[in-house]
Order: C-alpha cells, then structure tokens, then sequence
C-alpha cells in the first residue's frame, strides 16, 4: 500500500485562525460561534468583535460544540451548560492527572 | 458486506414506534457519547448507536433496512439482485461497503436523503481517531504512520472504504488530547464539496521511567544510604541522553531535584523540567562486611529519626 507523507495542522494555543475558517471546519453557523464567545466557552485571541481570530486549539472546541448540538438536540443554553461542564470536568482531570504524576509510585496505584 | 442489526443495538422490538427509537438512542447516547463517557469502548459503541439511529429514525431508510430481512448480527451478505442493478455493481463490489452507507445511498436515490437528486455540493465525512506515541516520539517529532478506512464515492455514488495509510510528523512538544488536523484526508465529497478531514488526537502512552505533567517530567531517584547522606554525583537518564546530577548531602526521600530545561519541548520553543523525585533504596541482602559496617553505625550514632513521633510519648 502506498504511504502519503501529509502535512498536519497542529490545533494548539499558539497558532491563530479566523472566525471563517473555525465557521468551515466546525459546520458551526457565524451565530453560534459568536453565541460560544459571548458564554466565554470560546475565547478570541484578539478583541476586534468585527474581525475575530481564535487560536487553533478552538476548532476542537466548536467541533465538540457542534456534535454536543447534533447529537442530544441542544439548544443554546443547554449547549453552554454541557460545555461550559464538560470545561471543568477535563480541569479537574488534568488537576488530578497533574498529581498523580508527582507522587510516589505505590501512591498512584492505590 | 457484514449486516448490524440496528434494532438489537437500541435494544429495540422491530415493531418499535418513532417514539421509541428516539428514547432508546437518548438514552444511550448519554451512556456512551465519546465527549461524555469514560467507559471502555465507548466511542466504538457509540458509532453504533448513532448508525443505527440515523437508519431507523428515517421513514425510508427504516423501510429499505427492514427489506433486508432479519440476519444474525455479523453475517456477511449481498444485497437483493434489485439493489445491485440499481447501483450497477457486482456483488463482490459491496464487500467494502458500510450498511449504513448503502442505506444512505438508496434512501437518496430514492429522493428522500440529502443527496437526493438536486445535485447540491455535499462535503466529506469528517473523522477523528487516536493516535497513540511516545514521549520520545513528542519529544523529537517523530513520524509515524496511521492507517484508516476512508469513504470514498464510486461513479453510482456509493460509498466504499479505501484502505489507506498517511505518513504525519508528530510536531515536537505536542501534547496529550491535542489534535492534528490532515485537511481534506477524511471522506471525498459529493458535487464539488470539499473532502473531509481527519483529526489525530495524540495519545501519549505511559513511559516506563517518566511521569509528565503538562511539560514537566518526574523520574523516581533510587539513591543508596549512603548517598542521601554523603552527596555525591550521580547519572540520570533524560530523553535527551544521560546527564550528571549533583546529590547535596543530608537529600531526604521524596526530595525533588530539578534538572532544568531536560523537560518536554513547548509548541512557543519553551522546554519544561525534569524533577528527580529522591527514593532512598537498601540492600535487601547486604554482604557480611556490609552488615558489619552498618552495625557499626547502628552502635555509634545517635539520630533517631522517630524524635518527633516519640516526642509525647510517656516514658
């Protein structure tokens, strides 16, 4: 079989994007991006709100807030809700992921 | 072509009214939705429940799925003659095609489904897969291979799945959950609609000496006795070769020693830090003159390291 060498696009905090592009590859309408950003579970990375760019790593969130939409029929505000729950949730995993690697080996296995 | 029988996955009686169908999905979609649940397995369950769901809650696509008959789950089959002559295909051709796929496909043939005959651009399916690899990997930027079944629409607009295989360079400093993004590498579109993409999602698999915490690593630091109380220089592995480390005299247990910069790389060009977490280690059969000298020590020293612990005891 042959094997492509691609290109990937790395969605992190560092690299930027416009509201058009997160539009494209979400299947998000502009509406519902700017709905995301006004419940703070999106975060531009400027403060132009004719002209908004996020950084990359917000294309995985409106991809997530865009299954969460489709696949329980949410509206806005529930969709804000599981977001904005979900948020905490992987805070608190990655808290305790955190932890866990600092302490003793005996420790983490319980 | 392997049948599903979508009414065994939603748990459902074939006589199951809409109402049902809808319940049976709610309810499992809140079970196993990859961006809710935890449970083993899960996403590959979900696609199930979400197939069979989109199968059944369609009028017409429930009518040409219950057509098929019932079947035991798993069993290889070709469609009836009718659907091969309306697809122009021979029955091997379906070996590599998905049910919901062909269902899709002759429920829009039929009118019903958004492909229907207007022809209008429709873009390709989207997926997401993970993509497990090593610290050493994130660490480098490795490349590594991943192979995936990707849609692809045959001249009759059927979609079959292409084996096919894509080399990616793992950017140095990725880190666990993040994604990267292969534009137009997921399924081909229909009239003129873009290609879909696939998203990796890096998985960093458990190291055998590092712990990370966000760029940081934590290494367990087995020092002898003697070297806790003595310092002394020892050798630390580090991803990017084995370093020396100063010991200070007096290091107690669980004493972390940073090793600054010898962390992971950032995606801005920072570097985390390795921290050696101190383990005071014994010989568990020490020789004669080991017991010996130790015994010696025992006799002339007066640290007691329960003083604190004693300290309110009554005599």
């Amino acid at each position: 079989m042959t094997i492509r060498t691609v290109e990937a696009v790395w969605l992190n905090t560092s690299d930027i994007c416009s509201l058009e592009h997160i539009i494209e590859v979400s299947g998000l309408a502009r509406d519902d991006i700017l709905d995301l950003v006004e419940t703070g579970i999106l975060t531009p990375s400027n403060d132009d709100p004719g002209n908004y760019f996020f950084h990359t790593e917000c294309v995985v969130v409106a991809r997530t807030a865009r299954r969460l939409r489709d696949d329980f029929e949410l509206d806005a505000h529930g969709l804000a809700l599981a977001m904005k729950l979900l948020d905490r949730i992987q805070g608190l995993e990655s808290e305790l992921a955190s932890l866990r690697s600092r302490v003793h080996p005996f420790v983490r296995r319980g | 072509m392997k049948y599903i029988d979508y009414y065994q996955v939603l748990g459902l009686a074939r006589d199951a009214t809409q109402a049902d169908i809808k319940k049976a999905y709610r309810k499992l979609a809140h079970q196993y939705h990859p961006d809710v649940s935890k449970e083993a397995g899960a996403e590959d369950k979900f696609k199930q429940v979400a197939e069979a769901y989109a199968t059944l809650k369609d009028p017409e696509k429930r009518a040409a799925y219950d057509a098929l008959g019932t079947r035991p789950a798993g069993e290889d089959f070709v469609p009836p003659r009718e659907w091969r002559e309306h697809f122009h295909e021979a029955p091997q051709d379906f070996e590599d095609v998905d049910l919901a796929d062909l269902l899709a496909a002759f429920a829009a043939a039929q009118g019903g489904g958004r492909r229907g005959r207007t022809g209008q651009p429709l873009h390709g399916q989207d997926f997401e897969m993970v993509l497990p690899v090593s610290l050493e990997q994130v660490y480098s930027g490795a490349e590594t291979d991943i192979s995936v079944a990707v849609p692809d629409y045959d001249a009759q607009g059927l979609l079959h799945r292409v084996p096919r295989t894509f080399r990616v360079r793992i950017p140095k400093g990725a880190a666990e959950g993040q994604r990267l993004r292969l534009p137009g590498k997921g399924g081909s579109g229909l009239h003129g609609g873009r290609p879909g993409d696939l998203y990796l999602v890096i998985q960093i698999s458990p190291h055998k000496l590092y712990r990370l915490d966000k760029q940081d690593l934590y290494l367990d630091l087995p020092l002898s006795p003697w070297e806790a109380v003595l310092g002394g220089t020892v050798q630390v592995p580090t991803l990017g070769g084995p370093v020396e480390m100063t010991i200070p005299p007096g290091t107690v247990a669980d004493r972390k020693l940073r090793l600054a910069k010898r962390g992971m790389p950032g995606a801005n060009g920072t570097q985390g830090d390795l921290y050696a977490a101190v383990r005071i280690d014994v010989p568990r059969t020490p020789t004669e003159q080991e017991r010996e000298l130790f015994s010696q020590l025992a006799a002339v020293s007066g640290y007691d390291p329960r003083a604190q612990l004693n300290a309110g005891k009554q005599p």
